[in-house]
């Protein structure tokens, strides 16, 4: 699939919502489209002119440190203008609703809306009430598309290819919007995924995705070119999804050990926040088969790529979808 | 319907106005400044690989710009024009670059390629060498170095042909 010849002329959409509903070649058209973003990011001057005039808002109504700062960074590499949006001292908190919050927004000439929300769908609602293009920068447990395709952008560029690859995805599959996310990209460009965690964590539901579920990391280490490490995050430990941090490391956590029973150059992944100690340790974090590092170079990359992509669409559309 | 074409030049003549371009930048570098030519996307990079054999002495190194991120009429089309990514391996500081494309017409496309190389650092000069001037500028760019002037009318479209992206080295004029 990934052999499908690709070009940004294929990308006719005006939002990015999520990887689910694209095809093999408007993934790929963004892969490819991020590869030239990624030469400016090395340059003296790292900015071109290519958004000059268009208004971004980031509309984040759940915290992020890590996405927000990438979109902000990447909107303004493309010479756009830039505007933070912080729910918390808005007048959501007044009352104001989620939609009126966004089209007063639109009404100071917003070009695009990059948004984050805890509830799943909130995106896609919003891109039905206004003109803006919307990209969503991950909706409760639903998608995280950027971070899929980043992830996509850091096999391909670490491994030539993507089509072939085993990738195992470890960890808190259940509730992660990062794992739907790849999931969709991964199995569209021809990967096979195994979701490896505790039980609790990854329902065999998603066998029905085109998935292989394990619970066993051990068994399936030696199958795996790409190690991705979701998060265990403490709000899920409470609620009892496994018997302790410690046991879980035991048996999930990828240790220097468990890279040296892997493939010899298994490519190690993780989003972000890390917990060291926790999903894995640090001398594997930053260790030769990591790239955890250029996933954060090529997040920029990819984000770029969005921003132009849509930017396109929605200045020949800009009429709601 | 398609549109009339005629041939102005085939291969021969194509090498003759090659090796004159080149015999132009030869003559007209800066002595003790390394040269670089940078071709501008699409055919202005064949070119500049042959100009870079023409050229006298030791080969200067060729890169390639896209100015699709520089274009002025960004936004106007329906859909962003594909990107062919800039690739340029060596230090354009201090550096002598000529920009080399095939037709040099508006201007614009010149415009933008000398934003996009003065975003890369800062050259000592930058010089443009063209296959084609057909004339009908929008802006005030004059090439350096041109093989060919040719008067058309507005309306009509000179392509410049090259191996191996076309099956012919040719010059043509696309009718109206």
């Amino acid at each position: 699939m990934s052999t499908v010849p690709a070009s940004a002329a294929t990308w006719t959409r005006r939002h990015l919502l999520g990887l689910e509903d694209l095809s093999a070649e408007e993934i790929i058209a963004i892969l490819d489209t991020a590869e030239s973003f990624a030469e400016v990011s090395d340059r003296p001057r790292k900015k071109v002119p290519a958004l000059q005039g268009k208004v971004v808002f980031n509309l984040f109504f759940e915290n992020s440190t890590r996405t927000r700062t990438s979109f902000s960074l990447a909107a303004k590499r493309l010479s756009a203008d830039v505007q933070d949006f912080s729910a918390s001292t808005s007048s959501l908190s007044k009352g104001e609703s989620f939609i009126d919050t966004a089209r007063n927004i639109e009404a100071m000439g917003s070009d695009v809306m990059i948004v984050r929300h805890s509830i799943s769908g909130a995106p896609h609602l919003l891109s039905k009430h206004v003109r803006s293009s919307v990209i969503n920068a991950g909706d409760g447990a639903h998608e995280h598309p950027t971070q899929g395709l980043l992830d996509l952008l850091t096999i391909r560029r670490k491994k030539g290819r993507i089509e072939g690859l085993t990738v195992g995805l470890v960890g808190d599959i259940a509730h992660s919007r990062v794992a739907r996310s790849n999931i969709w990209g991964l199995t569209k460009l021809g990967a096979k995924v195994i979701l490896c965690g505790p039980p609790t964590l990854v329902p065999r539901g998603f066998e029905q995705l085109g998935c292989e579920v394990a619970y066993h990391l051990d068994e399936v280490l030696p199958r795996l070119d790409v190690i991705n490490v979701l998060r265990i995050q403490a709000e899920r430990q409470q609620r009892g999804l496994f018997p302790s941090v410690s046991e879980y490391f035991y048996f999930y956590g990828v240790t220097q050990e468990r890279i040296l029973r892997s493939r010899p150059d298994v490519l190690l992944i993780a989003p972000g926040p890390i917990n060291r100690g926790v999903e894995l340790t640090p001398e594997v974090a930053d260790g030769p088969n990591s790239a955890i590092l250029d996933q954060v170079t090529n997040g920029l990359a990819v984000r770029m790529a969005v921003l132009y992509l849509v930017s396109g669409r929605a200045a020949l559309a800009n009429q709601p979808d | 319907m398609s549109r009339a074409e005629s041939r102005l030049c085939g291969p021969d003549v194509m090498d003759e106005l090659l090796q004159d371009l080149a015999r132009q930048i030869t003559e007209g570098r800066m002595p003790q400044t390394p040269l670089c030519l940078i071709g501008i996307r699409t055919r202005g990079v064949p070119i500049a690989d042959r100009l870079a054999e023409l050229i006298g002495g030791a080969v200067p190194p060729v890169g390639a710009v896209d100015i699709t991120l520089y274009r002025d009429d960004l936004g106007r089309q329906g859909h962003w024009p594909v990107l062919k990514g800039t690739d340029i391996p060596f230090e354009v500081d201090d550096a002598e670059v000529v920009l080399v494309d095939d037709v040099l017409h508006t201007g614009r496309t010149v415009r933008a390629a000398l934003n996009a190389v003065c975003d890369l650092g800062r050259p000592a000069r930058v010089r443009l060498a063209v296959l084609i001037d057909r004339g009908g500028r929008e802006l005030p760019i004059q090439a350096d170095y041109s093989g060919k002037l040719l008067e058309v009318s507005t309306g009509d479209r000179i392509e410049v042909r090259l191996t191996p992206i076309d099956p012919a080295d040719e010059v043509v004029r696309v009718g109206p």
